[in-house]
């Protein structure tokens, strides 16, 4: 054999589809590695043993039952984001607008509890904040999606600037119906009356919305692997080619899945504003539209499997918070543990896609 | 009426640091990967910058024994330090792990930010200053000294004397990447990456040497962004969150320029432009209008990416294999 030609160390080759446990140990074994790696940095931040930085993180999420509920509505709220993009996702079509499609559904919601609270009665009130928001965000997602469709304009950078848009859209009006006068700010709206806010559900405020996003969650995974439009979605994720020789109206189906992700976009906003917040704000979304890429993705666009990656992320960030708080450190520590554990994930994928064959296993075979 | 002179000034300080974000940016597309992290290395390439040049104003006695060559040098190379690292974490998880570069790009955003404000805040802590902010004044003033004479040149000094000299670097940076892409074969050989990784492997480029080197050396020009950002635009001060979206701003000007950093000269300064106009449109008691001009930028931006796609020009088309992993076993 040629001296100059050294078999590498290793080379990468495919595997076929693994089991699912086996795909979920090594991501497990992920999650516990970064959280080792996580607690050796906030050790060398803070000088406090590990056990009792765990115990921070788990305090922050479940310390008290106002913890666990706030726990669990964002946990509902970034599912819901997440349940939104994914149907694009499955299409590949990179939907990175969520925030964008969800800020269009708060206005909405909250254009109609400011314009309308003088003309209409209650019940009228919360049926239009839900079409319009719905629509909003559908709206807010089918732009980018006809261009998609049409001319084949590239859908993630159009989605991240329709983000931009919006959010203006709404610092104009935050402007406009400002209250009181001058502040730049809207307040809470309708605080006095109540008008347009969305009913509380046994005597827990945060209960609605989890109940709509646990449903919701139900149905989107109903729809995505039991329904003709779902397997729509999926031959034009794996081949647009074929969804045309099989005669599946591509276009159309961008335009439709998109209607349906950014609608329930909207929707995300419409429980922001109507049952949570009560208020608008450029921020109110709070970079959820992004991150529901991530989650959505970490569960292989899977719904239910959603409900663990959203509770992942968000125990993350409340425990975070809490380590901030209680340790003296900054609130944006948060974000580097979130993506410290996301580049492990990120990079565990490979470990289930593709094997490593060292050159002496290789030799093996051969013989 | 509307002040030219002192608008076009504003508007080039405000364009620099989208220069250099979307000239990283724009060398990191041509080799296929979509880095959305860019907003986060911007973040990380600032607080770099403004972690080196504490350490050494912390150092030393008094501001007055500052070394004028170190005081440049040591946020320079702390700044290009810190972004190398962010861009071979990316490079890492997508070209060797080929992990999705969607999810990627916006972790490390997340990550980034996350890096900026937690180590500014740190900072700010550590100064013990009670404003929320640490002010670098001192090595502010040597990254902000532009040419002896240009008050002396009268409006011209005004409209091209007046920088500090990373804003020179800015444009020397975007031409000379520029012609790069364009007139030589090792940028052939990077955009034959970017278009169509396949190809190039059989022709014997070595495509994920390629992706690594342009996409950290991507990351390096677009951390300067972030370090001009504090040290020049912002004096020194360092507060948290201050940068803004400045970042995505920097990858929408990437599509505005079709992937030519020469053109991201002038449409940087463009972009410098709008993003202030709201400042200099008389709109009165009227402040909700000026939130409106916020949005040119992005506006201008889709009108552009649509336009280039209805156009179907084929020199100004994204690299055809952006955002997709290259596995050579793959047909």
């Amino acid at each position: 054999m040629n001296k100059d030609t050294r078999e590498p160390l290793f080379h990468i080759s495919k595997r076929g589809a693994v089991k699912w446990y086996v795909s979920w140990l090594i991501r497990g074994s992920a999650v516990l590695l970064a959280l080792v790696v996580c607690a050796v940095i906030t050790m060398l931040m803070t000088g406090e043993n590990p056990i009792r930085i765990y115990a921070t993180i788990i305090n922050g999420s479940f310390g008290t039952p106002r913890k666990i509920w706030v726990l669990m509505q964002n946990i509902s709220m970034l599912l819901c984001v997440s349940l939104a993009v994914t149907p694009a996702f499955r299409m590949r079509f990179w939907n990175i607008g969520g925030e964008g499609q969800a800020l269009a559904g708060c206005f909405a919601s909250a254009a109609c509890m400011i314009l309308l609270r003088d003309t209409l009665p209650h019940w009228a009130i919360i049926c239009c904040m839900v079409v319009t928001s719905i629509a909003a965000g559908a709206l807010w997602g089918a732009i980018p999606a006809i261009f998609k469709a049409r001319w084949n304009t590239n859908e993630t950078l159009f989605t991240l600037m329709m983000n931009y848009i919006a959010t203006q859209l709404v610092a104009y009006f935050c402007v406009v119906w400002e209250s009181p006068k001058g502040s730049g700010q809207i307040g809470v709206i309708n605080s006095r009356t109540e008008i347009g806010w969305l009913p509380v559900v046994g005597g827990q405020k945060y209960l609605l919305n989890i109940i709509i996003v646990a449903v919701l969650c139900v149905l989107m995974y109903i729809y995505l692997g039991y329904s003709k439009h779902g397997y729509e979605i999926a031959v034009v994720g794996e081949s647009e080619r074929t969804a045309r020789y099989v005669g599946i109206k591509v276009d159309r189906i961008i335009i439709r899945t998109m209607l349906l992700s950014g609608g329930i976009c909207g929707l995300a906003g419409l429980l922001l504003v109507g049952s949570t917040n009560h208020t608008l704000t450029t921020t109110l979304v709070g970079g959820r539209g992004f991150t529901a890429v991530m989650v959505s993705w970490l569960a292989k666009f899977n719904p239910v499997w959603m409900i663990l990656t959203s509770f992942l992320i968000v125990f993350l960030e409340r425990g975070a918070g809490e380590i901030s708080t209680n340790f003296g450190l900054n609130q944006s520590f948060a974000d580097i543990l979130t993506g410290i554990i996301l580049f492990f994930i990120i990079g565990s994928d490979f470990f289930i896609n593709y094997r490593l064959n060292f050159r002496h296993a290789a030799g093996k075979e051969l013989k | 009426m509307f002040d030219l002179i002192s608008f076009i000034p504003r508007a080039v300080v405000q364009g620099i640091p989208l220069l250099f974000g979307s000239t990283g940016e724009t060398l990191t597309e041509k080799s296929g990967n979509l880095n959305l992290g860019i907003p986060g290395v911007m973040y990380i390439g600032g607080i770099c910058g403004v972690i080196g040049a504490f350490l050494y104003e912390q150092s030393l006695p008094t501001p007055a024994d500052m070394n004028g060559f170190l005081a440049v040098a040591i946020p320079l190379c702390t700044c290009l330090l810190g972004s190398l690292l962010a861009g071979f974490i990316y490079c890492f998880l997508t070209v060797t792990l080929r992990a999705n570069q969607n999810v990627t790009g916006l972790a490390l955003t997340t990550f980034g930010v996350g890096i900026g404000n937690f180590f500014g805040g740190s900072l700010i802590k550590l100064s013990g200053s009670a404003v929320p902010s640490i002010a670098l004044s001192a090595t502010s003033a040597y990254f902000h000294r532009s040419l002896p004479f240009a008050d002396k040149c009268g409006v011209f000094g005004k409209l091209f004397l007046s920088y500090g000299f990373l804003a020179y670097v800015a444009v020397a940076v975007a031409l000379i990447v520029s012609y790069i892409l364009r007139h030589t074969r090792l940028g052939l050989h990077l955009r034959a990456v970017g278009e169509n990784p396949n190809t190039a492997d059989a022709a014997g480029i070595n495509v994920g040497r390629y992706k690594y080197a342009a996409t950290c050396i991507g990351s390096m020009i677009a951390g300067l962004g972030g370090l001009y950002y504090v040290m020049d635009y912002a004096s020194g001060v360092w507060s948290n969150n201050a940068f803004g979206d400045r970042g995505w701003l920097a990858i929408a000007l990437v599509i505005f320029t079709v992937w030519r950093p020469n053109i991201g000269v002038l449409a940087s300064f463009l972009f410098g432009g709008l993003y202030i106009l709201h400042m200099y449109i008389p709109s009165g008691m009227n402040l909700a209008v000026k939130e409106l001009y916020k949005m040119l930028p992005y506006v201008v931006t889709i009108i552009v990416l649509i336009f280039t796609s209805l156009r179907n020009k084929r020199e100004s088309q994204p690299p055809a294999s952006l955002g997709l992993p290259y596995f050579r076993e793959e047909r």
